[in-house]
């Protein structure tokens, strides 16, 4: 097969994770589209059924998938059978198919049609239209007699390959087939990449070159490097085998993370649901440093009942025993929209009214989550430390600490991810117990660039000198309040980062625990007057290239060559 | 023949409570049609119509058909909090 023409190419991307593998290419299949010239059909009746055929024959397929699945799938696709089913779609669908229109381009018309409406009603409607997008994509793959679209069936253990996955396609990927992910586009902050690092799995994003690859294909990732190799000749092949038991053998090392002259760090983990957290049983970390309960609200229509989310705390604060737990409250609008909070119409739900700033108008929601974790607290005999996400002042920061005070919760915090929170963080400290840090908002509030955007991914880069001099500041509040400073955003699982971070004075650092060891390991391997001077390398560069490459040389050479750091 | 009501689902005519009413109005068999008071009627039975209508809690609906027995049902149906339950 490697004769000349077939010799290794390499195409390069954005890696997430550190990961290296070898297989072969499954593609996933792009969405078709309804040609908008199609000629009138020549038999309307004919064309009709076959509109109607394929949208009962899409609803049933989607039903019967919905049935096998579970969770949040099972309901994503229980929601898209029954837009398949609906009879007003498929009545406007026929009524145009009879005046003359292609059937293909008719249900796309009636599909655009319910979501522009959709997007009217604002809201949550406008999530609907992901479901009616995915309802059109199949029926109109099934008029022109294409495969469906989406990651088909995998057979065995493949790479998926594709221009983009969302994240219902992503929450449907049969996870024991799949080795690795190739996007063509996508973002190393999109929620597939955080879902693929959280899994373990290498995935390159912003790889044009991928478009070229087809079914078949034998390719080797390295997440580390950034790189999608084409043909991999034996010399590849070896070092993605040595990377991974290289990796698998970070991973042994259990103990507490702390530098090599033992100035300690708390290593923790982000979670999302009480399942997450009864995981985190037999892995390494020091506990959780950030628990996104906004999960337990994503697919629910009301609010949780204070007592439902009373027993989810209460399993998480079991299950993590003497181990500390950050809670932070509900944390949606933006790109995560709640049925019954997000608020219609917003122009720019990122500035909007989200996270903490709910409180303005539904103070019931966090009223019930403070009450709901000091019962959890009480029931459990365990003492979370509980924290406000996206809080802009000081006088923010005092009435949440007060409130959670006044329920009972020992620990109060906030996060600091708006630029106003870093600028003030010591006024804040002195009225809260504790910060932590969410880099990736705090870097897209600061560079004022959108954290799913792509095309933005180098604003976004967390060794931005203007990004990082917040971290820094907060940190140095830190210090001179006596009061712990966290990490929880991505850049805390980025060993090189870490080490910066430590240097800065940070206390913990939360990450997606695949992520730990290879954060252990750099900070076993130098010792904290090494970090400051890491520290300090980055924060007086002028460029986010030059402050990581600054960082990067003070990094001892077998460190850099065990993790793959590189320029 | 028609009838108003007011929506009695604190949310709305939304997610839940929009299945629960079109599912109601399907298996009644009979042709339905629900707007707003002088407003656009649309088929009561199409869970996507019924949503995009963004009907809010508290707002008074027109409901019309020929089965005075199935408006009846309905009208009991919108006037009860569909969320409490």
């Amino acid at each position: 097969m490697a004769d000349n023409q077939n010799a290794a190419q390499v195409y390069k991307g954005i890696g997430v994770g550190r990961g290296a593998v070898a297989g072969p290419v499954v593609r996933a299949n792009p969405a078709p589209v309804a040609p908008a010239d199609a000629p009138p059909p020549q038999n309307l009746d004919a064309a009709a059924t076959q509109l109607t055929d394929a949208l009962a024959a899409v609803s049933h397929e989607l039903q019967q998938r919905s049935e096998q699945a579970t969770g949040t799938l099972a309901a994503v696709l229980g929601a898209a059978a029954e837009i398949a089913a609906d009879p007003e779609l498929a009545d406007q669908a026929v009524e145009k198919v009879q005046g003359g229109t292609d059937p293909a381009v008719a249900i796309t018309a009636v599909c655009k049609d319910f979501a522009d409406m959709f997007l009217a009603a604002g809201g949550y409607m406008a999530e609907r239209v992901t479901d009616l997008n995915s309802v059109r994509d199949r029926v109109v793959a099934r008029l022109l007699g294409l495969p469906e679209p989406g990651v088909p069936g995998l057979k065995k253990p493949s790479i998926i390959v594709a221009q983009d996955l969302s994240p219902a396609d992503t929450g449907a990927l049969d996870l024991r087939n799949v080795l690795g992910i190739v996007l063509e586009q996508g973002g190393p902050t999109s929620h597939t990449a955080i879902i693929a690092g959280q899994l373990g799995l290498p995935c390159i994003v912003r790889v044009p070159g991928a478009a070229f690859l087809k079914d078949d294909d034998e390719v080797a990732l390295d997440a580390a490097r950034g790189t999608v190799t084409v043909n991999p000749d034996a010399d590849t092949l070896a070092a993605v085998a040595g990377r991974q038991k290289a990796l698998e053998a970070l991973t042994e090392d259990k103990s507490d993370g702390a530098t090599s002259d033992g100035h300690k760090i708390q290593l923790l983990a982000n979670i999302g649901t009480a399942e997450d957290a009864e995981r985190l049983t037999n892995e390494a970390v020091e506990g959780v440093g950030l628990f996104r309960t906004e999960v337990l609200f994503l697919d629910a229509q009301t609010a949780p009942t204070e007592k439902d989310q009373t027993a989810v705390y209460e399993r998480t604060l079991n299950a993590l025993g003497d181990r500390k737990v950050v809670i932070r409250t509900i944390d949606a609008g933006a790109d995560k929209p709640l049925a019954f909070a997000t608020q219609p119409n917003e122009e720019n739900p990122a500035l909007g009214i989200r996270a903490y700033r709910l409180n303005r108008i539904m103070p019931e929601l966090l009223d019930t989550q403070l009450k709901a974790i000091a019962a959890a607290a009480k029931q459990s005999g365990h003492e979370p430390w509980v924290m406000a996400p996206m809080i802009a002042t000081v006088t923010e920061a005092k009435d949440f600490a007060e409130a959670a005070h006044a329920d009972g919760i020992q620990k109060a915090g906030v996060m600091i991810e708006i630029p106003s929170a870093a600028i003030k963080a010591k006024e804040i400290l002195e009225q809260v117990d504790f910060v932590s840090i969410g880099s990736n908002d705090l870097a897209q509030y600061t560079q004022a660039a959108d954290r799913l955007s792509g095309d933005l991914a180098d604003l976004l880069d967390m060794w931005q000198p203007g990004t990082l001099f917040l971290v820094n500041r907060t940190a140095e509040a830190g210090l001179a309040t006596g009061k712990p400073v966290g990490v929880c955003g991505e850049s805390a699982a980025d060993p090189l980062m870490a080490l910066a971070l430590t240097g800065m004075g940070i206390t913990s650092l939360s990450m997606a625990p695949k992520a730990v060891p290879a954060v252990r390991f750099a900070l076993a391997n130098h010792t904290f007057a090494e970090c400051q001077e890491i520290a300090k390398a980055a924060l007086s560069a002028d460029t986010a290239a030059e402050g990581r490459a600054a960082a990067l040389a003070l990094v001892k050479p077998e460190v850099r060559e065990a993790l793959v750091l590189e320029k | 023949m028609e009838r108003t009501a007011v929506i009695a689902s604190k949310l709305g005519l939304h997610a839940r409570p929009a299945q629960t009413f079109t599912k109601a109005v399907a298996a009644s068999g009979a042709k339905v049609t629900i707007g707003r008071p002088g407003g656009k009627a649309a088929n009561a039975a199409s869970l996507l119509s019924v949503m995009g209508m963004g009907l809010k809690g508290g707002e008074e609906i027109v409901l019309v058909s020929d089965d005075a027995d199935v408006l009846d049902s309905l009208v009991k149906l919108v006037e009860t909090d569909l969320d409490a339950e």
